[in-house]
């Protein structure tokens, strides 16, 4: 009996790694003849304007990473600060509740959060500044901050779980202050942990379509401002996809696909190579 | 009074009968022994009406189904030609490129639509002409004051490439001009009337269909988007509606065209703001 399981998950596994390289190889072959008739140049421009035979995919990588990198910048330092409330800046009673509400925000679908930022998020901004229609970079990273919250606090969580516990006891009895104790002996023992969930935190920010979609305004352009419309190359594909299928247009949205793919790619192999990292550093103590 | 509910209730359902059975009777005969699915796809402004001529012969006929789902128009064409659904609704003729890749596909007009530029309810421009638009849109003008509003800058709401709404909008008041890429865009009929309904300062546009009174139609060059002008051919930003097959359509699907095609499907389209082709 366990020996069908076994051949079983072997082939699941099998399975399942190869769609990963068929995607891969699905999204190659269709970028290529982009490449063979010269576009992709035109693909690195800054301008998308399909209608005049510009195809420019630049502002889309700007956008997507201006919105990552932002979202980050707010959420990381949230998350941090939540983390260390948790492990004894805060009330001891606090602790669990907070932690529960955090494990029920990963369970609140995506298009909830575009739609409250919707409705309420983006007029709020549009009334109190006098640039922009309230659809821009600024609502959407505030947005997917929330979303991107709970992956990163429950990542470092589940390494400060593992190592607070145990020095506590130490660290109690050598008269070390709780913060000093979880800013220069915690916090750096945690190091895989705080660098995994920013990488994670990353890679989510990244993929994310809906609240881009709803929330950041899609206009082509690159940034200037906070209070700027702008578009991801996720929302781009989702835009876009629907133009005529024998278009160049919708051609230059496999370059796309294959960018986004190798970025969340790279997120994670960087991911593997950390923990990779980490676990030989730990063998050796 | 004691008594009112139920007979005005009694009275009220006697003359729903009253109003839908003569009507229905005749021009939803052409169901009678088919049964099936009809899958839809495409066009978001087609929807209102395809969801309404769904429900009325579902509700007579239980053993047809019917979904009815949007994608835009380049979705419907290239569903329906892939097999994927049986109707692809489309806001705009079949492109060149796809009449050669897919020379199967038939296409079936039942409808001319108006696109009207509209605003929020709140602004007190009630009108515009086609230059002022061509202006805003392409930012030479960016502040509702230069063209009689408030003192307040102009909200640009676009549409995404492969809406058909965009398509005319662009070909028929823009005149193919340049739109500023800082303006925003929104995926569909639906979604740019949420947009322009919260956004004071909003311009937008959207089929007449879509249009109620959370948004505010605006007359261009002194000619209001209504039904009449659109037929009468006064007002210009028009287009038609193509339901689109793969090949010679099966019997059920084409009594459903047909049924969008007859006096009852077209009082149906009436309805729904557009105009009903014969």
């Amino acid at each position: 009996m366990s020996k069908y399981v076994e051949t079983l998950l072997k082939y699941a596994t099998v399975f399942s790694a190869l769609i990963v390289l068929v995607l891969f190889g699905f999204l190659t072959y269709f970028t290529l003849p982009l490449f063979a008739e010269g576009q992709i140049t035109e693909l690195f421009s800054l301008h998308w304007r399909p209608f005049h035979g510009e195809f420019g995919i630049l502002p889309m990588i700007a956008g997507t990473l201006a919105l990552a990198i932002s979202a980050l910048l707010i959420a990381y330092p949230l998350g941090l600060g939540i983390c260390l409330f948790v492990h004894g800046l805060g009330p001891r009673w606090l602790a669990r509740p907070i932690l529960l509400l955090i494990h029920g925000m990963t369970g609140i679908p995506t298009v909830v959060y575009g739609f409250v930022a919707v409705f309420l998020l983006v007029p709020l901004l549009r009334n109190n500044f006098s640039h922009g229609s309230g659809f821009s970079l600024l609502a959407a990273s505030l947005t997917l901050s929330i979303l991107i919250l709970p992956t990163i606090v429950l990542l470092i969580n589940s390494q400060l779980e593992q190592i607070v516990p145990k020095l506590r006891l130490t660290t109690t009895a050598l008269g070390i202050s709780r913060i000093h104790e979880l800013t220069r002996i915690s916090l750096p023992a945690a190091s895989y942990g705080l660098l995994a969930a920013a990488i994670l935190g990353f890679g989510r920010a990244v993929g994310d379509t809906l609240i881009a979609l709803m929330v950041a305004g899609n206009a082509a352009q690159i940034p200037g401002s906070a209070f700027d419309s702008i578009r991801t190359l996720t929302a781009h594909i989702a835009l876009v996809v629907a133009t005529d299928s024998q278009s160049t247009t919708y051609h230059s949205l496999f370059a796309c696909g294959l960018i986004l793919f190798l970025t969340t790619a790279s997120v994670n192999l960087l991911l593997h190579r950390i923990k990779h990292r980490a676990c030989r550093e730990t063998n050796y103590e | 009074m004691r008594h009112g509910l139920l007979p005005s209730l009694f009275f009220t359902v006697l003359l729903m009968l009253f109003y839908t059975l003569p009507a229905t009777a005749e021009e939803l005969d052409r169901f009678a022994g088919l049964k099936g699915k009809i899958d839809i796809a495409g066009g978001t402004a087609h929807i209102p009406v395809m969801k309404d001529a769904a429900r009325h012969i579902m509700t007579k006929y239980p053993q047809i189904t019917i979904t009815v789902a949007g994608g835009g128009s380049g979705v419907g064409i290239q569903k329906v030609a892939e097999g994927l659904v049986d109707i692809g609704n489309a806001g705009r003729p079949i492109s060149a490129k796809e009449r050669e890749k897919y020379p199967r596909l038939r296409s079936f007009p039942f409808a001319v639509d108006g696109v009207a530029p509209a605003v929020n309810p709140a602004n007190i421009v009630s009108e515009l002409t086609s230059i002022q638009i061509q202006n805003i849109f392409s930012g030479k003008i960016n502040n509702w004051k230069d063209v009689g509003g408030d003192d307040a800058e102009i909200h640009i709401y676009n549409r995404d490439e492969a809406s058909g709404t965009r398509s005319v909008f662009w070909k028929k008041c823009l005149n193919k001009g340049a739109v500023v890429e800082s303006a925003n865009i929104v995926a569909s009929n639906g979604a740019m009337k949420v947009a322009v309904s919260q956004d004071r300062y909003a311009l937008g546009y959207m089929s007449i269909g879509h249009l109620d009174n959370t948004v505010k139609a605006l007359g261009l060059d002194g000619v209001a988007p209504t039904q009449e002008n659109a037929i009468n051919g006064h007002y210009p930003i028009v287009r038609k509606l193509f339901m689109n097959t793969n090949g010679a359509p099966a019997p059920l699907v084409k009594a459903f065209i047909d049924y969008v095609m007859s006096s009852e499907g077209a009082a149906n389209i009436s309805n729904h703001g557009y105009i009903p082709l014969q």
